[in-house]
């Protein structure tokens, strides 16, 4: 019996490294994706180990500012386009996209391939970049510095996100026209798990947003190779102009990194509360208005930058617009928790980090769309460690939570619960300790990018830097445990949540062809009060 | 230099208000998610036998109220962080004005009088102070945590901020925008003294007669550079009979409506004039033929500055 399911599953499906690479399968590129984004979080990580370790002290300990530029490049540049961005939506979305839909596959199979291809292409530029010296301009790449001032590899940066961004544009692409087309009979848009809602208004940003970054990076290029004036003013161009378009990429991008974070949440938090999600169709429309609004929002990174006093205005008015949805669906989260049936399995943990984390992160930007406080608190270490809140304490948590809560349905294995939730707590603390002095150094005055310092910031430097190593702790483990899982964990049930969605009708892992019969859906998602009655009790 | 260093500006004590009351909302929120969470952990966990009772209906009254609240606080903070800002970035008239221009990696500092110093600015208490700044090569920032204030300095730009500080004492300048390696060592100090102190550091070492200031530096240049030659000594512009060509004058040009070949009408600021000196081609004034060459590349940014000045100081139909 057990043979049988093992035989059929998508892994057992041809063991050759062939089969992998050329395979377009929606589970096995989300695999290959899965080892691809591991291999540049670590990288990312080495760089942000390394940057608190020179902080440690107010001279500097690696030596030079140089390294010390680069290194900053490096990590955000990794972090940013090799990391967050593709994140979920590569990972669990192309796992989970077809599963969840009751689907076979992904619209494109081929075009799922192929971006992973532009991906890895695009990894491999900057890899080059980086083993080549790096570049020091910051992940921003701002104007004229990086046209002509710059030294470093600046053109193969620009290169590989410029690639990367054409393996997003495929990605977002495909998840469009597979959630409109390719949904099981009777899953109407209402009956969607919020997990698809969220990946689809993120492929919208997609979409719409990258290609302007393909333009900007081939203007800056334009620019450094041949001399043609666009942003740099000694040459007839516009250095504000750079700004503009690189955020009206970039600050939508944010929300490419978060929503998918926020799907992954609200399939969580009702499946260890045993209780149907607390006003789904706000929280899918919040989804909707986040991106919308997400796109009229770029200019708040430019309130000290020389733009309008009425443009500032208006930018920081829509800002907390767009605050206002993220709210609701913490709002809903917690209520989702009221009178629930709670278990803390490692998922839920960090499910709960996130909503912690990211709440903070969220108010601390309230800080930062007040005009006036913004005036002292950006470009400072506050700026920091806000970002990193949502990004890092928000983001990454949710991304652990959704590999912890789908591993068993993707490996076929459990991962070990204790050092799960160890994992998670870990995590946390970690996080705390590295980034909320951040925000007593920012508010003290502490610029970013500062490769030394005055000495009265050195206190709360070490305390993130000591902070930082628990949190390198907490990283590591789950690599540690998970692989191990891999080889012997515990085999996992179809369901081991007991868990409402598609995706865990079938078996764990899926077969090649994910359900043996197309289902056919006729209750809305997260019906866990029949589902209590099955289980329990 | 202390840890925390209370605002040494006005402005700057609002500022710690509007985040005092920011971080006072945080908290707030914070204790109300972490609380619930929590409330909920212990008292919804999947061992308690609590009674749960009947699911709850109408979830939008839910919605409606958290929205609507969310809202009001959220535009309450844009009022006020807006309000505030309006009036950091719009200088008093009788503001003093000190020329910055930053470039990698160090602070040049222009007094009206023609006194320079670098990563250093010297500024009088009490008195609003406006800051011209720009910058030589790349986009720098102008920041100083204790007056809560910071701005871009960017090339091909004058970019301005003003401040009056109550504290006399030392501050911290850092530059906050990434400007290349450099970029931790470019900070310097701000020296706040009283009224007569800064006049004796005005004086401090050559005697009040022997330097130039300003515009009289600019003056120099007027005539070292060429311009005279076509605009006229004192900058009363020209004419065929008298310097060989047409060419606008200059004196009182500060502030006026100029009507450009394109049909276009601009007011005369620092910018307008920087611009017509560095690339002349773009701005071709109407009723002049475009004869006047482009001095990009010959002469920097302090010098540029001195023109200015010299022609700030001109006052229509006078000759200096």
């Amino acid at each position: 019996m057990r043979d049988a399911a093992v035989q059929h599953s998508y892994l057992d499906d041809g063991r050759t490294l062939r089969s992998w690479l050329l395979t377009t399968d929606h589970k096995r590129i989300a695999i290959l994706y899965i080892v691809a984004i591991t291999f540049f979080f670590f990288a990312g990580g080495f760089a942000a180990f390394l940057i608190r370790y020179n902080l440690i002290s107010p001279k500097g300990l690696i030596g030079s500012a140089e390294t010390y530029n680069r290194l900053f490049s490096m990590h955000g540049i990794l972090m940013v386009w090799f990391f967050l961005v593709p994140a979920v939506p590569v990972t669990l979305g192309n796992f989970l996209v077809p599963l969840m839909l009751g689907a076979r596959d992904l619209a494109f199979p081929r075009l799922n391939l192929l971006s992973w291809y532009l991906f890895m292409a695009a990894g491999v530029v900057a890899l080059y970049a980086v083993v080549g010296g790096g570049v020091d301009t910051g992940w921003t790449f701002y104007t004229p510095l990086t046209s002509f001032y710059s030294q470093g590899h600046v053109i193969a940066a620009v290169v590989a996100i410029f690639i990367a961004g054409f393996s997003s544009i495929a990605t977002g692409l495909n998840f469009i026209v597979t959630i409109h087309k390719l949904r099981a009979p009777g899953m109407t848009w209402y009956k969607m798990p919020v997990f698809l809602w969220s990946l689809y208004a993120t492929s919208v940003i997609l979409v719409l947003a990258t290609p302007v970054l393909a333009m900007t990076l081939l203007l800056l290029a334009f620019e450094r190779i041949f001399g043609i004036g666009v942003f740099d003013p000694a040459i007839g161009g516009d250095p504000l102009l750079f700004q503009h378009l690189f955020w009206f990429y970039s600050h939508p991008a944010v929300y490419v990194m978060i929503l998918p974070g926020f799907g992954v949440i609200s399939e969580i938090i009702p499946a260890f509360s045993r209780k149907e999600l607390f006003g789904y169709k706000f929280v899918v429309w919040a989804s909707i208005a986040i991106a919308v609004i997400g796109f009229l929002v770029w200019g708040h990174h430019m309130f000290v930058a020389g733009t309008s006093l009425y443009s500032a205005l208006v930018f920081s008015l829509l800002s907390y617009m767009v605050a206002a949805p993220s709210a609701i669906k913490v709002f809903n989260w917690i209520a989702t928790m009221h009178k629930g049936y709670i278990r803390f399995d490692a998922p839920m943990l960090y499910a709960i980090g996130f909503i912690g984390l990211f709440t903070t992160g969220g108010l601390t930007g309230l800080f930062l769309a007040a005009l006036a406080a913004d005036v002292h608190l950006t470009q400072t270490y506050f700026v920091v460690a806000h970002f990193h809140y949502v990004m890092v304490g928000g983001m990454v948590s949710a991304y652990f939570a959704g590999l912890h809560f789908w591993w068993p349905k993707m490996t076929g294995h459990m991962y070990p619960e204790m050092w799960g939730r160890a994992g998670a707590i870990i995590i946390f603390v970690g996080f705390n300790l590295t980034f909320f002095p951040q925000f007593l150094l920012g508010y003290l005055g502490m610029p970013r990018r500062y490769f030394a310092y005055p000495q009265h910031f050195e206190a709360l430097n070490l305390l993130s830097s000591a902070g930082a190593l628990i949190l390198a702790v907490g990283y590591i483990l789950p690599l540690g445990y998970l692989t191990w899982s891999l080889l012997y964990g515990e085999r996992a049930s179809a369901n081991p949540w007991g868990a409402t969605g598609l995706e865990w009708t079938t078996a764990s892992p899926p077969p090649t062809e994910n359900f043996a019969v197309t289902p056919i859906v006729t209750q809305a998602p997260y019906q866990y009060r029949q589902a209590e009655a099955v289980n329990h009790e | 230099m202390n840890f925390y260093v209370p605002s040494a500006t006005v402005d700057g004590r609002e500022i710690d208000f509007l985040i005092l009351a920011l971080s006072l909302v945080s908290c707030a929120v914070l204790a109300l998610v972490f609380g619930l969470i929590l409330l909920y952990m212990v008292r919804y966990r999947a061992e308690s036998g609590v009674y749960r009772g009947a699911p709850g209906r109408k979830t939008w009254r839910f919605e409606i109220s958290w929205t609507v609240a969310t809202l009001a606080v959220f535009f309450a903070l844009f009022i006020w962080g807006g309000d505030l800002y309006v009036r950091l970035f719009q200088p008093p008239a009788d503001a003093l004005q000190i020329y910055v221009v930053g470039k990698q990696w160090m602070w040049k500092v222009e007094h009206q009088g023609g006194q320079h110093e670098i990563n250093a600015l010297h500024i009088p208490i009490n008195r609003p102070i406006q800051l011209v700044m720009t910058s030589e090569d790349v986009i720098h920032d102008f920041s100083v945590p204790a007056f809560r204030i910071k701005h871009d300095v960017l090339p091909g730009r004058y970019e301005s901020i003003w401040f009056e500080a109550k504290t006399p004492g030392t501050f911290e300048l850092f530059c906050t925008q990434l400007c290349g390696v450099g970029h931790y060592s470019m900070t310097g100090e701000v020296v706040v003294m009283s009224q007569p102190d800064f006049e004796n550091w005005l004086s401090g070492g050559a005697p009040a007669g022997e330097r130039e200031d300003l515009a009289a530096a600019g003056k120099e240049l007027f005539t070292a550079h060429g311009c005279s030659g076509c605009h006229g000594e004192g900058g009363v512009g020209g004419t065929p009979a008298t310097t060989g060509v047409n060419a606008p004058a200059l004196a009182g040009l500060l502030g006026r409506s100029v009507k450009l070949q394109s049909g276009a009408t601009v007011t005369a600021d620092e910018k307008f004039i920087r611009d017509c000196i560095l690339t002349p081609d773009k701005t071709p004034i109407a009723g002049y033929p475009q004869i006047m060459p482009s001095f990009s590349g010959q002469i920097s940014e302090e010098k540029v500055l001195r023109l200015i000045a010299y022609i700030k100081s001109l006052k229509s139909g006078s000759r200096t």
